[in-house]
């Protein structure tokens, strides 16, 4: 086989695009985690909800209608499951809010399937995004450098927010100690509203550029919980540090694992998962050092 | 509405013939509803229920049904199977969609000796080692839609092939019987790749492994999303023009076709089914299902519809209880929307052509223009010592 420079540079491209997809999921899922040690395991519902969201909307008004409006339908969900669920199970410690949120997971999935049925949909990739690339002597779909570029633009405007201004700072202070950062006269509680909607919306935008790459299926969000939840276990809890860093092991170990040990490729990141659990329980870069 | 239909019908057979005062034969349906092949169940579902429309007045008996849901899961299945057997005490059982859900029922069923009608599953095993006198199938099984395909390209001057498949059982069954007919023509597997089954969404690692291994075309089985999955993103890649994309029919079925849109053309695919074959029955059958439903009929359609309307050909020949029904169901044959078909005594697998097809653009969207017929072929034994049916 040719393995040349062009094959490797090509795998390292899916192994970024897989990352970024995976980032947008778990950085929402990780910053609720940590701010409020909320469990939120319906979070791929969410993601799930984002994809279907945006078929339907596509198929109204064109991809970039499903791009800008499904994130905003989901957040619009997850204000709903606050109010109604979320802000009553804060304080019932993680069992209940873990058995709550799985039965969740199997409600959406539910009425996924009753409001849009059980054969898969799919969106196409917009028209401007359909092409290919040729660039360092490779051609690489459009549309899996756009989700690339996607994913670091939220990590630097993410990056931005969270050091650099002043709400950034109230939510790295109820990260780190959610009961001094009260105390400091910060509303913890609407703080944690507000992160909490920017999760589910980032969950959905992952589901929307998700979309025209896979298939949208009613169990798409349970298919992507697990590696969500490994990314942030290696990553370390609560932080965006981590959550980078974790979808890009989880990226690169699945990808290259595919592809140099081909037998191995579906127990190698549940090995590494282990390993960094026995090496460092709390994760490679946690919130709370 | 479903319930009145039946209800009309029995009632129109009771009219028709009033001398047949035996009770109507009572139909165990065991399908998945709910679940990641609900889809499936329910297309296997509306193709049953249209056959029993169009020829049960043929069968000189009513038909009683009860539906059961298996879900995807085995054990809910066997217990489901229990309860039709045991307690609703069903002549026949017909459905079954996933292979494991029909190992899981197998020795119940055989040891019941109640018939059941296989109207999906097509674990090779379920007619080889661990065939039954009671158990016929009118699907298909993983290796028959594969094995002529070896030959086909062969022929079409394809030297090299890559292939890829979910790493499951069918996965490995359906590759493994396009594999040993292509190589024994005299081609070569420049490389296989099992994938993680249902843990893979993205195939662009593989793709790129697939373009690198200088094959002259990627053979490939996928189903459902993973199928749409797949062809999306092999388009994407634009790989079709330089390794042109083969694989089992399921990869580009009429019910996932429209889904994966314009990637999906020129995808060259071989099945026992698809809705454009041009004889009689299909067109009566395309005609009846698109009457009840709106969409074009699917291979898990054709096959419900397969599935009652050999239970009907059974009670033709005064079959009534279950010994008399498993023994009919073994010597069915009929021309049906698939061609020819018939249940080969030495397994009671169906022998059927397969054909390959072309996923071309048509005026109403995405359709299927047949290549070839490849004739009917009786899978090998597989290890099947037949039994036969005591009770």
């Amino acid at each position: 086989m040719a393995h040349d420079l062009g094959f490797w540079t090509l795998q390292a491209l899916n192994a970024l695009q897989l990352s970024m997809l995976l980032f947008l999921l778990s950085i929402g899922l990780t910053v609720i985690f940590g701010l409020m040690h909320f469990v939120n395991l319906a979070h791929g519902s969410l993601y799930a909800l984002g994809a279907y969201f945006a078929a339907s909307l596509a198929a109204i008004g064109g991809y970039w209608m499903g791009f800008f409006l499904a994130p905003v339908a989901v957040a619009g969900v997850g204000i709903l499951l606050y109010s109604g669920l979320i802000k009553r199970m804060r304080k019932s410690g993680p069992m209940a809010q873990v058995l709550v949120t799985f039965g969740l997971i199997f409600v959406l999935l539910d009425l996924t399937r009753i409001f849009w049925g059980d054969l898969a949909l799919a969106i196409d990739a917009p028209a401007l995004l359909s092409g290919r690339l040729t660039f360092l002597g490779i051609e690489y779909p459009a549309y899996r450098l756009f989700i690339i570029v996607l994913g670091l633009s939220i990590f630097a405007a993410l990056a931005f927010v969270l050091s650099r201004t002043q709400i950034g700072a109230m939510i790295r202070a109820g990260v780190d100690n959610d009961a001094m950062a009260s105390c400091l006269g910060i509303n913890v509680e609407r703080l944690f509203f507000i992160v909490f909607c920017v999760g589910c919306a980032l969950a959905g935008l992952a589901g929307v550029v998700a979309a025209p790459l896979l298939s949208v299926t009613p169990d798409m969000g349970l298919q992507i919980l697990i590696p969500t939840l490994i990314v942030i276990v290696i990553g370390g809890l609560g932080s965006l540090k981590g959550a980078i860093a974790g979808s890009l092991i989880y990226g690169f170990v699945q990808t290259f694992g595919a592809v140099l040990a081909p037998q191995l490729a579906s127990i190698l990141i549940y090995a590494l998962l282990a390993a960094v659990l026995v090496i460092k329980p709390v994760g490679l870069f946690p919130a709370k050092g | 509405m479903k319930r009145a239909i039946l209800a009309a019908l029995g009632l129109a057979t009771s009219l028709a013939v009033p001398a047949a005062a035996e009770e109507d034969i009572k139909v165990g349906l065991l399908l998945p509803f709910s679940g990641v092949y609900a889809a499936l169940g329910n297309d296997i579902e509306a193709g049953f229920t249209v056959a029993l429309e169009q020829f049960g007045s043929e069968a000189g008996t009513g038909f009683e049904i009860v539906r059961e849901d298996t879900e995807v899961k085995p054990p809910v299945a066997l217990g489901k199977a229990k309860k039709l057997i045991l307690q609703d005490k069903v002549d026949v059982v017909a459905g079954i969609v996933s292979s494991g859900v029909l190992g899981a029922v197998r020795d119940m069923v055989h040891g019941a000796g109640v018939p059941l009608i296989v109207a999906n599953a097509g674990n090779d095993d379920a007619t080889g080692a661990s065939c039954s006198p009671y158990i016929t199938r009118m699907s298909f099984s993983n290796g028959q839609v594969n094995r002529p395909m070896g030959q086909w390209m062969y022929d079409q001057g394809i030297r090299k092939v890559y292939t890829l498949a979910p790493d499951y059982a069918a996965g490995r069954q359906m590759i493994g019987g396009f594999v040993e007919t292509f190589t024994a023509a005299g081609g070569e597997i420049a490389g296989q790749e099992f994938t993680p089954f249902q843990k893979t969404q993205d195939f662009g690692p593989y793709l790129a492994q697939a373009k690198a291994s200088g094959a002259d075309a990627v053979y490939v089985f996928y189903a459902g999303g993973e199928a749409i999955s797949f062809v999306k993103q092999y388009d994407s890649f634009g790989l079709k023009a330089d390794l042109p994309l083969y694989g089992s029919g399921f990869l580009t079925s009429p019910l996932y076709v429209n889904a994966e849109g314009p990637a999906a053309e020129g995808v060259i695919t071989a099945l026992h089914y698809v809705p454009t074959l041009d004889n009689a029955a299909n067109a009566a059958f395309v005609a009846a299902f698109q009457a009840k439903t709106g969409r074009l009929p699917s291979e898990f359609a054709v096959q419900g519809y397969d599935a009652a309307r050999a239970l009907v050909e059974a009670a033709k020949t005064g079959a009534h209880d279950r010994a008399s029904l498993a023994e009919a169901l073994r010597q069915v044959s009929f021309d049906g929307p698939r061609g020819k078909l018939s249940i080969d005594p030495a397994t009671n697998n169906i022998v059927q052509p397969v054909y390959v097809y072309e996923t071309v653009a048509g005026e109403n969207g995405l359709t299927q223009k047949v290549l070839a017929e490849l004739p009917a072929e009786a899978d090998p034994a597989n290890g099947c010592e037949m039994a036969p049916v005591s009770n």
